[in-house]
Parts: C-alpha cells; sequence; structure tokens
C-alpha cells in the first residue's frame, strides 16, 4: 500500500500548478514561483486541495520561565495524511504535539484543528504518548485503557456504556488485540503496547491522531504491523503527525515530513525534505543523508544514539 | 473446646475491644481504597510524610486545648495541598517536596510541644496509635472522612483511574489532570488521619501500603487489588487484636506485623513470577 501511495505522490508532484487554497487558509499563502525544489507555502499541506485537518500558523510556543521552545512555526496537515515530525532531542516536538492538544497555551500565533481553535476540538483529537511515559505494571487491563479513549466528560458516578465496551472492542479488533483485551497491560509485547496506545486513540473516534515516538525500539516486522495499521486509519480519512526518529520510516511511509529544530527547517514531501541540507540543519551536523528515499547514516551508530525526547514537563 | 471459643470471643466481649475492631475496619476501607492508589502511583513516601506532618496540627490543638483530630486533618490537608503546589510549580521534585514539607510541620509540633515540660500520655498515643483507646467519637469521626474517601473515589473512579495510569493522555483527553492529583494528595491526607487515631503517626503509613502491596502480588485489576486488599486489612487487625489481648502486646505494631506475615508469604511465594512492585520501563 506504501508502495501505491508513494507512486501517487510521482504522480501528482508539489508545485504551483492545479493548487487549490483552502478559502480559510487566506492570503497567508502567496503562491511560490516555479523551480526545482520550489519553496513551499507553510501553510499548504503536501496534498494540495484536500481539506486541512490541522492548521499551525506562526507558533511561538514554551513553558512559563523558559524560552521559546518553538518558534515561528506553520505547517499545515490535510485530511489522510500522515506527517513524521523529526527532529534532534529538545528540538520541541513534543512542545508542538502538546501545543496542538490545548496544553500548552501558544505565546504567539494560532493552531487550528479542521478549521477551528483547539479548545473547540478536543474530541477530534487523541494523543499517543511515548511508551516509556506509562506505566505498565499499573493494574489496569488491555480493555480498561482502551475504554479510556472513549472518556469525554467529568460526571459523578458515571461508568462506561454498553456502546462505550462495544467501540473499545472494535477498536481492539482493529489493532489485532482482540483476544487480549482481558489480559493485564504489562504483559503485553513492546508493538503490542504501540498497538494498544493506538487502538485507544481510534476508540475515541478522533479524526486527528497525534503519536510521540509509536515506533521508537520496534523491530522492523513488528514497525511494519503498525505503521500498516496507521496507513490503514489514513486511507479512512484519519490525519496523522508522528513524532519519530526513524528517518527512513518518513521516507517510506509518511506523506510529508516536517524538520523541526525550535523553528520549521523544512517541510514537504519526504523526497523533498529529507537532504542532507535540511538533515544537517536540523541536526546541527552532518550526519544523514538521503538518496532515493532511503535514509543513509554517516558517522555509525550515531543516529540511534538521539534517543528519547521527552518534553519539559 | 469451649475454651478455644472462649479465647476467640472474650477478647470482643469488651466495648473498647469492639470499637478498637470497629475503626480497624474503617481504616480497612480506606487503606485499602487509597492505598491501591498510592502503592501504584509510587507515592508511599506521601503517605509516610503526610503521617509525621499530622504532629505540627496535633501539637497545636493539643496545646490550645482543641480537638486533637481536628488538628491533625487541617496538618495533613495543608501539607497535602502544599506537596501538590511545588510538584506543579518549582523544579523541586515530588519526594524532596514531602520530605521538606514533613520535617518542617514535624518539627514545628516537636517545637510546640517542647514549651510544655510535661509529654502526657494523649500526645504519646497519637504518635504511636491508641487502637484501644478509640472512643465512640472518635469512631463518628473516622466515619464521616471514611464517607467522603469512599464516596469521592466512586465518583470519580474513571478520572482517578486515568489521570493515575496515564496523566499526559488524560490531560489530553480534557480530564482534569491537575485537580485529581491533588484530590488524591488530599485522599491520602484523609486516610492518614481516619487512621492516625488507632495506628499512629510512624506506623500509619503501614495500613495503607502493606495490604494493597500484598494484593498486588495477588491480582491484576484495581477492584481486585482494593478487595483483597481489604480482606488483608481486617484479617491483620483482627489478629493483631487477639495478639493485644492475649499475649499483652502494644496493638498497632501487632497489627502491622500481622500484616506484614502474609505480605513477606506471598512475596516468596510469587518471587519467581518477576518483581511486580518494582515501578518499571517494561523492556
Amino acid at each position: 500500500m506504501t508502495a501505491i501511495r508513494r507512486l501517487e505522490h510521482g504522480d501528482d508532484p508539489p508545485g504551483p500548478a492545479g493548487r487549490q487554497v483552502p478559502a480559510h487558509q487566506r492570503a497567508a499563502a502567496p503562491l511560490d514561483g516555479a523551480g526545482h525544489a520550489p519553496a513551499r507555502s507553510p501553510l499548504a499541506p503536501v496534498n494540495a486541495g484536500r481539506p486541512l485537518a490541522l492548521e499551525v500558523n506562526g507558533l511561538w510556543a514554551g513553558y512559563p520561565g523558559n524560552p521559546p521552545a518553538i518558534e515561528d512555526v506553520s505547517f499545515a496537515v490535510a485530511e489522510g495524511e500522515m506527517v513524521g515530525l523529526v527532529g534532534p532531542n529538545g528540538a520541541g516536538k513534543s512542545t508542538l504535539l502538546r501545543s496542538i492538544l490545548g496544553m500548552v497555551r501558544p505565546l504567539v500565533g494560532e493552531i487550528r484543528v479542521f478549521g477551528r481553535p483547539v479548545s473547540e476540538t478536543r474530541r477530534d483529537v487523541a494523543y499517543t504518548p511515548q511508551v516509556e511515559e506509562i506505566d505498565w505494571d499499573f493494574p489496569v487491563s488491555v480493555i480498561d485503557v482502551v475504554l479510556m479513549g472513549r472518556w469525554t466528560e467529568t460526571r459523578p458516578f458515571r461508568r462506561w456504556s454498553r456502546r462505550d465496551r462495544e467501540l473499545a472492542m472494535d477498536a481492539l479488533q482493529r489493532v489485532h488485540l482482540a483476544d487480549l483485551a482481558g489480559r493485564q497491560v504489562g504483559e503485553l509485547s513492546g508493538g503490542q503496547r504501540r498497538r494498544l496506545l493506538i487502538a485507544r486513540s481510534i476508540a475515541r473516534g478522533a479524526r486527528l491522531l497525534l503519536l510521540d515516538e509509536p515506533l521508537a525500539g520496534l523491530d522492523a516486522g513488528v514497525e511494519h504491523d503498525v505503521l500498516e495499521i496507521l496507513d490503514e486509519l489514513t486511507r479512512e480519512g484519519c490525519s496523522i503527525v508522528l513524532a519519530t526518529h526513524d528517518l527512513s520510516c518518513v521516507a517510506s511511509s509518511c506523506d510529508g515530513a516536517c524538520c523541526l529544530n525550535r523553528r520549521v527547517q523544512g517541510y514537504g514531501p519526504p523526497a523533498n525534505v529529507l537532504t542532507e541540507e535540511v538533515l544537517s540543519r536540523t541536526f546541527d551536523r552532518h550526519l544523514i543523508t538521503v538518496r532515493d528515499g532511503v535514509v543513509a547514516i554517516d558517522g555509525a551508530g550515531t543516529n540511534r544514539g538521539l534517543g528519547h525526547d521527552r518534553g519539559a514537563r | 473446646m469451649a475454651e478455644l471459643i472462649d479465647w476467640f470471643i472474650a477478647p470482643f466481649e469488651y466495648a473498647f475491644m469492639q470499637r478498637a475492631l470497629a475503626s480497624l475496619v474503617i481504616v480497612s476501607v480506606v487503606g485499602s481504597i487509597v492505598g491501591t492508589f498510592v502503592v501504584h502511583k509510587g507515592l508511599a513516601a506521601s503517605g509516610s510524610g503526610l503521617a509525621h506532618a499530622t504532629l505540627g496540627g496535633v501539637a497545636i490543638a493539643f496545646v490550645n486545648g482543641a480537638s486533637v483530630a481536628l488538628g491533625a486533618l487541617l496538618a495533613a490537608l495543608a501539607v497535602a495541598l502544599g506537596i501538590g503546589y511545588v510538584r506543579g510549580n518549582s523544579r523541586i521534585s515530588y519526594d524532596t517536596a514531602i520530605a521538606i514539607f514533613y520535617v518542617s510541620a514535624f518539627s514545628f509540633g516537636v517545637l510546640v510541644i517542647s514549651r510544655r515540660s510535661s509529654y502526657t500520655p494523649d500526645l504519646i498515643s497519637f504518635v504511636f496509635g491508641d487502637i484501644l483507646g478509640v472512643s465512640q467519637a472518635d469512631l463518628v469521626g473516622e466515619l464521616l472522612l471514611a464517607v467522603v474517601v469512599v464516596g469521592f473515589v466512586l465518583a470519580f473512579y474513571r478520572e482517578m483511574v486515568m489521570v493515575a495510569y496515564d496523566p499526559a493522555m488524560a490531560a489530553a483527553a480534557g480530564v482534569r489532570a491537575r485537580f485529581f492529583e491533588y484530590a488524591l494528595l488530599v485522599l491520602i491526607a484523609l486516610a492518614v488521619v481516619v487512621a492516625l487515631q488507632a495506628i499512629g503517626i510512624v506506623l500509619v503509613s503501614a495500613m495503607l501500603i502493606i495490604p494493597p502491596a500484598t494484593a498486588s502480588l495477588l491480582a491484576r485489576r484495581i477492584p481486585q487489588i482494593i478487595g483483597i486488599s481489604f480482606v488483608l486489612s481486617v484479617g491483620a487487625s483482627i489478629a493483631g487484636l487477639y495478639a493485644s489481648f492475649h499475649a499483652d502486646l502494644a496493638a498497632s505494631p501487632a497489627v502491622v506485623i500481622a500484616a506484614m506475615v502474609p505480605f513477606a508469604a506471598t512475596l516468596a511465594a510469587t518471587a519467581r513470577r518477576g518483581a511486580r512492585l518494582a515501578p518499571g520501563v517494561a523492556d
């Protein structure tokens, strides 16, 4: 499936021709001139013409008492797109995700989800934290965790409804974990844990999924399983933003790549963005080159050492 | 045979023993519910810290002739909120905040008491517990606090579990994670005060920690852990009271030791299944 989508990109190279600027995108996006690698309008999604799921416009954000973690960040994600958010530790990836969730208030700039401000879109967005942030020894079962995705409001003495349970089971079926519903979460393998967290987002019925490092530490086969699930979700119209260190996954599976290091260093189709120039700007060093969609790493092993990006609290 | 039956029945023919048992049953309910969250959120230090902090309030109330239990309650609540505030608003870590607050409050309590010439038995009973001295009024107070604790957890069970398990996701979904984190600290404070008269400042956290920890080795779901913990806790209470009555031992340490025995046995029996209690990042 991934290959087919890549072909589609080839058929429809990004560029000024035929681009339709959605009405609510307003004048902020001047059409760029022709050229080999045209400078993209920051507010145009990779698949121009589709309705927008997410617009981040001139966002400055950070935590009180600290300098802004991200500066002047702009990008857009269309419905059904999967965009990889790439950057070193401390680049502001988590701050950006938290801003989109409305957990960090913008200092400057604006975020719109499906054309509405984030304060109105909580139910449309689902967040999957890094697996390391979760206590897997906690005494809850697999189905308990998926049910958490069904939560909508604090009401005393409320319990999960039958419908909540049905939708939670459906979500588990989607990620092929239905037969493990009664297990304690600690019994799951690494790949199953990622799928469980994705199921929780599916159960929420969200149309925009924000995933923080869903692929970290997975072997190639398991990574493929997770990507296949994400791919299926995008085909159904879900939009996905995933923060990751896995450049080759972004190159092969994502519609767009957004390279972040406090500022957006490059945004667009992976083949255009994951260039030596952009990546060395993003990672502050000459480590990585991309040829034919394959990421090669100079300075062996250093890239893996990038480890986990835990944002400031 | 009649002798054996008498051995079991005789202690509870006394009203003070009945009150002691009633008090310990209330402690068991509250301790099992709150303790399950305490154990699984790694908050054991806060239970112990809040208990010690109550000495400040106890001392002030005692010196001024006010209700000692009320003093303990206010001190525990103040310190719980203080811990929550420091954690949410500064770079000081949780256990550091707990330690600073509780040694301060405890020292303050000792200072206040030191101005009095005599250490009185009343105060000693708060430090080491006085199960056999629990009055009818104490019982009513414990019951009221227990109703608040149980009611809150029943009402907001989903939110409590979500925030305990995955605060980031809970907050992202719109749960008031901060509020429920504070609420848990307040619940711990209330649980400590409920158990204070019976168990004493020094040992109170044992009732919040040992039975739920034992239960966590035996079950893997919160409701089951709470249930098993309650049974273990009541069992330890009864065993401790018998030991106290028949062997003339101090009751609260006897209860704590009685709770410890099944923990040690369970730990030994389940050790091969892996250290379930280690807070951990799995593979």
